[in-house]
Order: C-alpha cells, then sequence, then structure tokens
C-alpha cells in the first residue's frame, strides 16, 4: 500500500527581527490511509507549525510534503483542518456555518449538501440546523465544527488540541465522540496534542517530539486487542498504563 | 404561567423598579426647575433678559417663527446637510478602512497622515473649505465630514484588525483568500463595531455642519445662530441651541433604534 502523506526531511525557522530561531530540524515521517497518528511533545515545540505546514499555510524551508505523490499548497482541498477551539461564527446559523467551507470553494452543488444532510442527521444535529452557535452545548458545537471540515471530504484530517478549549468531562465525551465519527468516515487523521492519555486512546501510532528545535525522538505504535476500540475503551485496556508510562519517560528523557 | 416569585425577588424587582422611576424624576425635575428659575430670575430682573432671554421668551419666538414659516427652511438645510455628509462619512469611512486592511502597507504610510488629520482642529479647515469650493450646501456637507471622516476611518480600521486571527486561518485552512475573510468574518464581525461608530459620527457630522454654517452660508440652524448674534437676537440665539439639542436627541435615538434592530 502506498502512503498517503509523506514527509522528508522537512526543516524550518522562525525569523523575527532579534533572529532566526530554529523550530523544525529533519522531521521525516509517513502515514499510511485509513491511519490515526498523534503528535505529542512540549508546549511550543512546534507542534502547531507542523500541521501548518502539512496543510500547506507555510513552505518548509527544506524538505518536501507529498499527499498522494503531489505536493500540498496553501488551503488545499484535500486536506481538513480542525482548530483549538470550534470557531463557529455566532451571526451564522449551525446549518451556515457548516456550509462555510463549500460555500467559499463555491462547491454548493446539490450532491455536497445531500452529504452534508446526511452528516447533520447521522450525528444528531439535524434539529439544531437553525440553531445559532451559543444554543449549544461545547461537544455539540465541536461536532458541528467537524461536520464543516468533514463536508468538503478531506482526504487528510488535522487535528490542532481540538478538545484543549473544553473542560476535562467533556473533553472526554468529545474525544470519544471525535474519534469515533473519525473511524467511522474511515478517515486518516494527524491529531497534534499535549494530552498523553489523548494521544493513546486515539492514535494508532504516536510521534514524540523533542523541545525546540523539535526533532522526532521516537515513533510508538500503539496496539490494543480490541476490535473497533473506541477512545474510552483505551483508556480503560490493561496495556493503555505502559504505553503511557514509556510516552511519559521519553517525554522526559531530557529533562 | 411563570411561576410565582419569592417574596425576596418581588422586594429585589420592587427595589429596581423604585429606582428607575426616582431616576427619571429626577431628570426631569432638574429639568423643570431649571427653566423655572431662569424664567422667575428673568422676570423679575434678577438676569437680564435682553442677554439670557427666557423660556418664555424662547418658546414665543419659536412659535411665531412657526407660524411665519420662516424657521422651516433653516431646520431642513441644517437637517439635510448633516444627513448627507453622515452618508458619505459611512460609505467613505468603510471604504477606506477596508482598502486600507486590504493593502496593510498602505496602512503602515498613511497612519501618521491620518492620525494627524484625526486630531487636528477641524474648524481650522472650514474657512479653507469656503475659499477653496465657495460658500454654497456642497461645502457645508464637506465640512460636516472632515470632522468625522478621518476618525471613523481609524476606529474601523483598528476594530478590523481585531479580528479573532484564529477565525481567519480557519478560513484559509478552508481555501479562503483575502475577500473571503473580509465578506465571512471582518464585515460581519464589524456590525457592532461600525453601528457604535455611526452613533458618535451623526453628532461630529452635527459639528461640522454647524461650523461651516457659521462661516460660509445663507441659510441653516448655524446661520440663524451667527446673524442673531451679531444682531443681537440672544433669543433667536438660545433657540436655535435648543433646537440643535433636540435635533442631536433625535438623530442619536433614531441610530440607537437601527442598532437595536441589528441586534436581534
Amino acid at each position: 500500500m502506498k502512503p498517503l502523506l509523506e514527509i522528508t526531511d522537512v526543516c524550518l525557522s522562525y525569523h523575527s527581527l532579534s533572529g532566526e530561531t530554529p523550530a523544525l530540524s529533519h522531521i521525516s515521517f509517513q502515514l499510511m490511509p485509513g491511519e490515526f497518528l498523534a503528535i505529542v511533545g512540549p508546549s511550543g515545540c512546534g507542534k502547531s507549525t507542523l500541521l501548518n505546514l502539512i496543510c500547506g499555510l507555510i513552505r518548509p524551508e527544506q524538505g518536501q510534503i507529498l499527499l498522494d505523490g503531489t505536493p500540498v499548497t496553501s488551503g488545499d482541498c484535500r486536506i481538513g483542518y480542525m482548530l483549538q477551539k470550534d470557531h463557529l461564527l455566532e451571526w451564522r446559523t449551525i446549518y451556515k456555518n457548516v456550509l462555510l467551507g463549500l460555500e467559499i470553494r463555491k462547491e454548493l452543488t446539490a450532491e455536497k449538501l445531500a452529504y452534508v444532510d446526511q452528516l447533520l442527521s447521522d450525528y444528531g444535529l439535524d434539529k439544531f440546523r437553525s440553531a445559532h452557535p451559543s444554543e449549544l452545548s461545547g461537544g455539540m458545537r465541536q461536532r458541528a465544527a467537524l461536520i464543516r471540515t468533514l463536508a468538503l471530504k478531506p482526504e487528510l484530517l488535522l487535528l490542532d488540541e481540538p478538545f484543549s478549549a473544553l473542560d476535562y468531562q467533556t473533553r472526554l465525551n468529545v474525544s470519544d465522540d471525535i474519534g469515533r465519527i473519525l473511524r467511522q468516515e474511515k478517515k486518516t487523521a494527524i491529531l497534534v496534542t499535549h494530552d498523553i492519555a489523548e494521544a493513546i486512546s486515539m492514535a494508532d501510532r504516536v510521534i514524540i517530539l523533542s523541545p525546540r528545535p523539535a526533532i522526532i525522538c521516537k515513533i510508538v505504535p500503539i496496539h490494543f486487542d480490541l476490535e473497533n476500540r473506541t477512545p474510552m475503551d483505551s483508556r480503560n485496556a490493561p496495556d493503555f498504563k505502559s504505553y503511557f508510562n514509556l510516552i511519559w519517560r521519553e517525554l522526559n528523557h531530557d529533562a | 404561567m411563570m411561576p410565582e416569585a419569592s417574596y425576596h425577588q418581588q422586594q429585589y424587582l420592587r427595589h429596581q423598579k423604585r429606582e428607575k422611576k426616582l431616576v427619571t424624576f429626577l431628570r426631569i425635575f432638574i429639568l423643570l426647575l431649571f427653566l423655572v428659575l431662569w424664567e422667575i430670575s428673568a422676570r423679575t430682573g434678577l438676569i437680564d433678559s435682553f442677554i439670557f432671554s427666557s423660556p418664555g421668551m424662547i418658546w414665543h419666538s419659536f412659535c411665531s417663527m412657526c407660524s411665519d414659516g420662516s424657521i422651516f427652511p433653516h431646520l431642513s438645510v441644517t437637517i439635510t446637510e448633516t444627513l448627507v455628509s453622515f452618508l458619505f462619512v459611512v460609505v467613505l469611512g468603510t471604504g477606506m478602512a477596508v482598502l486600507l486592511w486590504t493593502c496593510p502597507r498602505l496602512a503602515k504610510i498613511t497612519e501618521p497622515y491620518l492620525v494627524v488629520l484625526n486630531s487636528l482642529p477641524k474648524s481650522a479647515l472650514a474657512p479653507l473649505l469656503i475659499v477653496w469650493l465657495g460658500a454654497n450646501e456642497r461645502t457645508i456637507i464637506v465640512c460636516g465630514m472632515s470632522v468625522a471622516i478621518f476618525g471613523s476611518i481609524l476606529n474601523l480600521y483598528t476594530g478590523f484588525g481585531e479580528a479573532d486571527p484564529e477565525k481567519l486561518k480557519l478560513i484559509e485552512t478552508l481555501g479562503g483568500g483575502k475577500k473571503e475573510k473580509l465578506m465571512k468574518i471582518i464585515l460581519p464581525s464589524s456590525v457592532p463595531l461600525l453601528l457604535s461608530v455611526m452613533k458618535v459620527n451623526i453628532g461630529l457630522c452635527l459639528v461640522g455642519v454647524i461650523i461651516g454654517e457659521f462661516i460660509g452660508a445663507r441659510k441653516g440652524l448655524g446661520y440663524l445662530i451667527i446673524y442673531s448674534s451679531q444682531t443681537f437676537k440672544l433669543t433667536w440665539v438660545l433657540m436655535s441651541i435648543i433646537i440643535l439639542c433636540i435635533i442631536a436627541i433625535i438623530l442619536y435615538g433614531l441610530l440607537g433604534l437601527v442598532e437595536k434592530r441589528a441586534r436581534r
């Protein structure tokens, strides 16, 4: 099977008047179709920068990023991006919000609209169509944000700490929820997080980044003997603790 | 039906209601007291009614100017000029702010000029405008605009810049460019700002129009004030000022209504 995403030897520095700070150094990894990858690392190590590179918002100074064999471009329609907050627009209804991406790409075709309808009814937002975001709970809002991204049928989903703005209980529920939806829709995804437990519970592989300038310390494949596991199942699996300790040790290696 | 409020809740509500009534009452009371004292002291000769006039005299001359119709041209000229200059300020101000937002380099270059023009006392420009553009209504409208335009450009541009960068990033990740950012995020999120800028502007336009009428007009309340002060008809001056107060209140109130509608 061919990898969906190939990242080879990517380097990037931040530039400011006071000087140059290396952010990412010689990052290489591959991602298979349908795989769920998590990236963990200390805060400020360049995790989000890596996502910005993958979706083409910034270009690497060295190395290349190929999606399906072709380089990514800015606002690449093959990639969906979920930000830290849901960023639903308060002045639009939920329906108008989930259509935002299609509107911008001028793809409001009958077929795409039917797909949105399908997603809305599958994930219980049908009756909130004409509601405004402020009327929804945090979890529901995050679902709406996910549907906004899924509506574009991206081949690859990037999740930038999408649960960090939620309180702990909602966070567990929502990550369980989103994790299940992504598996159901058979999406390939990269999750960036600083929460080790979240990474293990959702991902097939976890990449551990070092403090800045970030290099890949270790790639940990996660395997539980569970069929169709949900993030919540994983958290209860007996191996969970040992994965946690492994990654914990690796992250604190230099400290 | 709403459940019966508890005793303490009722007391709280009653207290709030009483407080509100009291404030309204005192507001009106102060006005009436002021008017009555003014009238009495003018009649008893405590103040010189030739200089200070009196509410009665003001009312009387207002009524006579209404009945012979001589007040209406002044009123309509001032109000039209204010509204037209306000309209231009809103359109041009928003347009310029959008232009500056789309072209950050232009914004950086022009910023010091805008700041200086904004802090300049605009009444200083009025004589110049009269000479350049002539003593006509167009000049007065430009005069009204000059007071409000620079401030609104700066305010709106700053407001545009305060849009959530993460929301703009969202548009980028969805494949949108500058135009989409402007149409989907910047403009819709700036509606409250635009309304509050408009509320300030309507007053400023009125100020500018009056300044313009002071020096280069044959009609309008500003002209009426200057004309009557030079002929020592101070009753007319005071009457014009009171009319201006009422116009300002009405214009501001109308925009308040628009704002309320937009909020819904």
